[in-house]
């Protein structure tokens, strides 16, 4: 089963790509599509491929084959600061928060993308989704829990305004309740602002709740893709991904 | 006493310079983990290119008053000396990012013969001498051993690095460029994702480097009067040393590891032996190395994941 994006246009489309680290082949052949306003998950187990896939749309490592279209235009081969300029933002695997930088200047780091544009509603905004960052705001990055490095690398993506913000894994790491407060701003983000996601999870059922559609990566190839319902719905799914229950 | 005195005042002013080179060497240490042996060699090009400035100033142009000429010198040595390194940069240390650790290493121990040689034939291997265009100098204490002095460059040393330094310090700490210089030292692939352009901030920290040493260049020139190819290695390696001691990475560390370094070999020379003040010296660095691997300023490798 295959359901195609709606009938707006894709504002992402990724078209088989193929990415390899030295010669072993990473990603073979993937097809991904996200249109504007779309919540989109990526689920799968680990070491499937798709943290490899958030970073090859972004240039790093670059995909050897295959398209990645981002608004109509053919980005594949741009450099990584250059695609980030386009209006992308990532909260990448690992949060990779600045150590070393107060959270201010993480935030800081993240409006400079669009040259502090709207800097001070911004930050008024990201405040008021994680009060605690606004706690922390001179302490080091490095200092953070892992669930408050989290909220900083969320906070730092939208920092930007970005057009697409992608996720990978924001809920690692943290207490379910705390899980379900970052699941709930993405929501938030995404029915009043209109902004399309692009969401990678091992919280499965968590995600293909919140999503409109969904897609299933198993080796570095797409398995299956449908909207969050009808892939929770599926017995493959259930078994691999939701086993236990949430 | 007298001797403590003008002993203090040399190390500072040669403490000065050594911290003003050392700088080139942790910002680039930090940005792309190198040791960018060549510096010390950038360091007496910009020399030379002030000597030449200055020549061109005084003999071809006719400029005869000498803070005017030496500005004007310093400038133009500050500008050149940083388009040779980001030459330096983009030819022999870019296209090798990415490559084993030792690769930029090797070449930039191939960039330091390169420079030296090159000097060396484009401009002689003997001395180059100018008159001490500030001659006169302040007595501060009178009726000792010996009158204790401070001449009018051991003065405009202190000043130009106090003011650089600050005006540096602001530079890193609160503009764009400085900040994204950090995000780059901190985690290069995170900064490109959030729109830093990588290529291009490694390249104004070289230009930044270069213009520093370039002041010291100029600055020693000032202070000594002489300038030789083969100057670049000795100051450069105490800096180097400077920078170790002071936590390589770290810009307080360098400044502080700089003024420790000369101080120490301008007292080792007055109260213990001149011949031996380079094994002073570099007795630091290896006493630093065994002991105190990451300097006095220097941040231990731990971080929280």
């Amino acid at each position: 089963m295959s359901v195609e994006a709606n009938a707006k246009p894709a504002l992402l489309e990724i078209k088989g790509i193929k990415t390899y680290y030295g010669n072993i082949i990473a990603l073979k052949g993937v097809d991904l599509s996200v249109a504007e306003g779309e919540i989109v998950t990526l689920i799968g187990a680990n070491g499937a491929g798709k943290s490899t896939l958030m970073m090859t749309i972004f240039g790093s490592p670059r995909a050897r084959e295959g398209q990645i279209i981002y608004n109509g235009r053919n980005i594949t081969k741009l450099a990584t600061h250059e695609i980030a300029r386009l209006g992308i933002a990532q909260s990448p695997e690992g949060r990779r928060i600045f150590p070393r930088m107060s959270v201010y200047e993480n935030l800081q780091m993240g409006a400079s993308l669009n040259n502090f544009a709207h800097f001070t509603e911004d930050l008024e905004r990201v405040y008021t989704l994680f009060p605690r960052l606004k706690d922390r705001a001179t302490q080091r990055g490095g200092t953070l829990s892992g669930g408050e490095q989290q909220m900083l690398a969320i906070a730092r993506a939208i920092m930007s305004r970005p057009r697409l913000l992608m996720l990978d894994e924001p809920s690692l790491g943290l207490a379910p309740l705390i899980a379900l407060q970052i699941f709930d701003v993405i929501r938030d983000l995404n029915k009043r602002e209109g902004l399309t996601v692009l969401l990678v999870e091992q919280n499965a059922f968590g995600a293909l709740k919140l999503a409109d559609r969904g897609y299933v990566m198993v080796n570095g190839l797409i398995t299956m893709s449908g909207t969050g319902k009808e892939l929770l719905a599926r017995p493959e799914v259930q078994a691999a991904y939701l086993e236990g229950g949430h | 006493m007298d001797l403590f005195l003008q002993e203090l005042i040399n190390g500072v002013t040669l403490g000065a310079i050594y911290g003003l080179i050392a700088i080139g060497y942790t910002m680039v240490y930090g940005i792309i983990g190198m040791v960018n042996f060549a510096h010390g060699d950038v360091f007496m090009l910009s020399a030379f290119i002030a000597l030449l400035f200055l020549l061109l100033l005084t003999q071809k142009l006719g400029v005869t008053f000498m803070p005017l000429v030496f500005v004007l010198a310093a400038l133009g040595s500050m500008l050149m000396t940083s388009v040779w390194n980001w030459a330096i940069e983009r030819i022999a240390y870019r296209p090798l990012r990415g490559s084993f650790r030792l690769a930029p290493l090797i070449s930039a121990i191939g960039m330091s013969i390169f420079l030296s040689n090159f000097v060396q034939v484009a401009q002689g291997p003997r001395n180059k001498p100018i008159s001490n265009p500030f001659g006169r100098s302040i007595t501060l204490t009178h009726g000792g051993q010996f009158n204790v002095t401070m001449s009018y460059s051991d003065v405009i040393i202190v000043v130009v690095t106090i003011a650089l330094l600050a005006g540096f310090w602001f530079m890193v700490r609160h503009t764009s460029l400085g900040r994204s210089q950090r995000a780059c030292e901190q985690d290069m692939k995170m900064a490109a994702l959030l729109g830093v352009d990588v290529n291009r901030t490694v390249s104004l920290t070289f230009i930044i480097g270069a213009a520093l040493a370039a002041v010291a260049g100029s600055l020693y020139l000032m202070k000594y009067g002489v300038i030789n190819f083969a100057d670049g290695f000795l100051p450069g390696t105490k800096a180097f040393t400077a920078a170790v001691l002071g936590g390589i990475g770290s810009l307080p560390g360098a400044v502080l590891g700089g003024l420790l370094i000369g101080l120490i070999e301008t007292f080792w020379s007055a109260y213990f032996s001149t011949d031996y003040k380079d094994i002073a010296a570099f007795s630091i660095l290896a006493i630093t190395l065994v002991f105190l691997p990451s300097g006095l300023l220097g941040r231990p490798e731990v971080e929280k994941v």
